[in-house]
């Protein structure tokens, strides 16, 4: 009997005069596409296109083309909301997905253009001249204050609060510890050491082997609470208070018992095999006076550190970060709508949010106007997708850009989606023993390493065709963009002329 | 009045009322941020001895070819002795209505100890001068207690809320004992139109200006001034964009949008505001880099560091040749790595600096010194501290 009507969304092929019979792709696939009698035989319905079979084929004989039955053409009834409604009739449940929001909304960073310098003041070259990325993020006073040294010299009068150097303007995203496999948390954490910017925990807690390399570590303190103890805390470069996630706002997490192994179930201090589910709210928190609490009560721990607070980007965000701000928070991440995730429900990451170029406009903006914009740093995240990206949310107010997406697609991640299975080829988002030591935590540091220092040249490249050497001279400045093909509204929400303005 | 006005009329410009007034068209809708090549010079006596403005004129004259006869200005230090008590604002107006209710407005908030007309020489190159005139003005006491202002906040508010909100008037200049004598012309022609040869001062800025897509306007040519503040700028700032939004968020409205505004706003707000010492105040403008801050002793490293920290917004990136004049003298300054020119010399008391050695030695044949300072490093001329005026704010 058939038992879906869903058709395969791709189809597998192998080319048998190339295949050698190896059974490689058997081995290399997480989702058991294959079975292997005399020769591999796929079943198309299992594959997502992961590509890890495409890849590691020492024959090349195979392909994975998008499965070509026709569907009857409705341009309303879509072939993806048709097979929703189709598995959602055989299950009754909430379709899950994992990564980003795959819909094709317009992307206003694609709308948006730089500026060059051209005669009247000079571009500058970056080969031959410095070209400053250093970037502190934290609070900072209204005003440096100064007092003689004794000696004829001048000195700091008062302090700074602490800040952290990042040493070009990225982050890590918060990607936890039982979603991501360990390898993937060594990777990142070594990345962030070996490029002097931060990696982030995640909502999962911080595995022992990584304390040595926390001072690069933002640690995560998120509804679920999970391995949040005070060790962990004091261990932080940062903490982090996740309050929303850009693929799941007003959502909380689940990580699936299959994910939590042990090691996973040690460090989240949780029962091995039991999901993990973060609740939608901090249960401390339901209201701007009780974030406030939790900051203090986190800074108090942490002697003083920078406490930042995540958030999704909704209607609202302006306010909502000028509260977050004014309840003490030295650094706001805003997580646009395109935000990545281990798991959510379709419907919540691909319907609710707002993108992170315009929630950076707004937050950057109000802030300004409120006279409080030095008090914290703002983090743009949410699908920054190049340095392009991260040159345009600087010009519209970021102080630096979170990565999340971008730094898995380093380690080899395909956006397929699956990411909630825990059957990731690639050794990403699995638990799988298997599976993870696909990923070499050397290996793995180098490429997203390797990513950080290309975007980070690029942005040097373009700051030099901007004709200015410090990061901090795009930092905020609209001047330099211009908008194509977005409407007034747009163009004045974002503090941005239209092209030939 | 001294002379007919002859400049164009703003349609309706007796119609606004300060403050709820519908914005000055040169400013507000000005579309383009205004671009630039200049010529610059200063020259100071650190005695305070005072000396008549035929020399910047003639070190500017050197500099002719630098600008391109749609801008050229001056500002002399040490200039109005007998009122050196009371700020002395030089207005512009584009018509006799500008004029009226600027002056009406200026009576609400003033005691006006002395107002007239600036001279003018007829000059034929010179063109389309607005009306000009110039008030010798106290703040009435009342109104500085009434809005919790110390003399110079109050002078600030009163320069924004004109510059940006009366059609057809404008602000030259602000200071005690100074002014800024500007125009659309050549910088000597300037110099002729404003008979600033029968000034004397202690120190003299000069600018001579090269736009590249604007119109001319007398309010847009250098210097650029604010209280005794007076910049005359070679360059372009690359960081107009957040230099003007970081100055915003502290109340200074960039109307102008020229990026020698931005300039002297930063350096109001440095100087004045936050009480950072003149070195720090260009180390902030013309931050060192990174590399070099790494290098130097712990309490230096501390320095800087919070100094970039904090003024990331207000670091002017991009080529630029400045000479910032202030009540007790002037200051050279050059971009972080110097892509415009600055030459400084010495003689005796005498203080020297400009766009072109040339410029100078057409004043002063042989110096005792002369030097190319360094990207970045700020050439501070002070009075003798004896002549220093007590208003002088520069440390």
């Amino acid at each position: 009997m058939v038992t879906t009507f869903i058709p395969p969304e791709f189809r597998v092929k192998i080319d048998d005069e190339k295949c050698i019979k190896c059974g490689r792709c058997v081995y290399q696939c997480g989702w058991g596409v294959y079975e292997f009698t005399d020769k591999p035989i796929p079943d198309d319905a299992k594959c997502s296109a992961c590509h890890r079979c495409v890849t590691f084929c020492p024959a090349g004989a195979i392909t994975v083309e998008r499965n070509p039955l026709a569907f009857k053409e409705s341009a309303n009834w879509t072939e993806s909301a048709r097979k929703a409604v189709w598995r959602q009739a055989e299950t009754g449940g909430v379709l899950l997905t994992g990564m980003g929001n795959p819909r094709d909304y317009e992307s206003v960073f694609d709308h948006l253009v730089l500026d060059a310098c051209q005669v009247t003041n000079p571009s500058i070259d970056p080969l031959r001249e410095p070209m400053e990325l250093r970037t502190y993020i934290g609070r900072k006073p209204d005003a440096v204050k100064v007092e003689s040294d004794g000696g004829g010299g001048l000195k700091l009068a008062e302090e700074l609060p602490p800040n952290i150097l990042l040493e070009t303007p990225i982050v890590f995203g918060g990607m936890s510890y039982g979603s991501v496999s360990l390898n993937v948390h060594k990777s990142l954490a070594m990345a962030a050491h070996e490029c002097g910017i931060l990696m982030n925990t995640g909502e999962g807690g911080l595995h022992k082997d990584l304390y040595p390399l926390s001072d690069r570590i933002i640690v995560q303190c998120a509804s679920g609470r999970f391995g949040v103890h005070d060790e962990y805390l004091k261990a932080g470069a940062a903490v982090e208070i996740k309050i929303g996630q850009g693929a799941k706002p007003g959502i909380g997490g689940h990580l699936p018992g299959e994910k939590i192994n042990p090691e996973v179930a040690t460090t989240r201090m949780i029962p091995t095999g039991t999901d993990a589910l973060s609740p939608a709210p901090h249960h401390d928190i339901y209201s701007i006076e009780d974030l406030r609490q939790l900051i203090y009560a986190l800074k108090e721990t942490t002697g003083y550190k920078p406490v930042s607070v995540k958030i999704a980007c909704v209607h609202n965000v302006a306010a909502i970060a000028s509260g977050i701000v004014r309840a003490g928070a030295d650094i706001v991440y805003l997580d646009g709508f395109k935000g990545g995730t281990g798991v959510a429900p379709t419907v919540i990451r691909d319907h609710i949010g707002l993108p992170i170029e315009i929630a950076t406009a707004v937050v950057d903006q109000r802030l300004r106007d409120e006279g409080i914009r030095n008090q914290a740093s703002i983090i743009a995240a949410g699908s920054i997708r190049s340095s392009a990206d991260m040159a345009k949310a600087i010009a519209l107010g970021a102080d630096a850009v979170g990565i999340g997406s971008a730094a898995l697609i380093a380690l080899g991640c395909r956006v397929c989606q699956k990411c909630h299975t825990g059957c990731c080829s690639w050794g990403i988002t699995t638990q799988k023993p298997e599976l993870t030591r696909r990923i070499d935590p050397d290996w793995g540091a180098e490429r997203v390493s390797n990513l950080i220092k290309a975007w980070s040249h690029e942005l040097q490249e373009i700051l030099g065709a901007l004709g200015v050497n410090a990061v901090e001279s795009l930092r905020g400045s609209r001047e330099r963009l211009r908008a194509i093909g977005l409407d007034q509204q747009t163009c004045e929400i974002l503090g941005v002329k239209p092209a030939g303005a | 009045m001294s002379r007919a006005y002859r400049g164009h009329v703003v349609p309706g410009a007796t119609r606004f009322e300060i403050p709820d007034c519908a914005g000055n068209p040169y400013t507000e809708e000005a579309p383009f941020k205004i671009h630039g090549g200049c010529g610059l010079a200063g020259i100071m006596d650190v005695t305070g001895e005072r000396f008549s403005g035929r020399e910047i004129r003639v070190m500017m004259e050197y500099l002719h070819d630098r600008g391109n006869g749609l801008g050229g200005g001056f500002a002399g230090y040490g200039i109005y002795p007998d009122y050196a008590k009371h700020f002395c604002l030089h207005m512009m107006y584009d018509s006799e209505g500008a004029n009226e209710i600027t002056e009406e407005y200026l009576r609400k908030q003033f005691e006006i100890v002395h107002a007239e007309p600036i001279p003018t020489a007829v000059v034929p190159s010179v063109q389309d001068n607005p009306i000009l005139h110039r008030y010798f003005v106290t703040p009435i006491g009342s109104l500085l207690e009434e809005r919790q202002l110390s003399e110079a906040d109050f002078v600030v508010d009163i320069v924004m809320a004109i510059n940006s909100g009366v059609t057809g008037a404008f602000v030259a200049s602000s200071g005690k004992n100074m002014g800024a004598f500007k125009g659309v012309g050549f910088p000597e022609d300037m110099a002729d139109f404003y008979r600033i040869e029968e000034y004397e001062g202690h120190t003299w800025t000069g600018h001579g200006r090269f736009p590249t897509n604007t119109p001319g306007w007398w309010g847009g040519a250098h210097p650029f001034t604010l209280l005794d503040w007076s910049i005359v700028h070679n360059g372009e700032i690359s960081s107009y964009g957040i230099n003007s939004r970081y100055l915003e968020a502290f109340g200074y409205k960039c109307t102008l949008r020229t990026d020698t505004e931005v300039m002297a706003y930063v350096f109001d707000l440095l100087l004045r505001r936050h009480g950072l010492p003149l070195e720090l105040a260009c180390a902030a403008i013309a931050a060192p880099f990174w590399a070099d801050i790494d290098r130097m002793d712990e309490d230096r490293r501390t320095l800087m560091t919070a100094l970039r920290m904090v003024y990331g917004g207000a670091m002017a990136n991009g080529p630029f040749a400045i000479i910032l004049g202030h009540a007790g003298g002037m200051i050279g300054l050059n971009d972080r790595i110097k892509l415009r020119p600055l030459i400084v010399a010495e003689d005796g008391d005498r203080r020297f600096i400009a766009s072109e050695e040339s410029s100078i030695r057409a004043v002063c044949e042989s110096p005792d010194k002369v030097w190319m300072p360094k990207a970045g490093e700020p050439v501070i001329c002070n009075l003798n501290e004896d002549v220093r005026p007590a208003e002088s704010r520069v440390m």
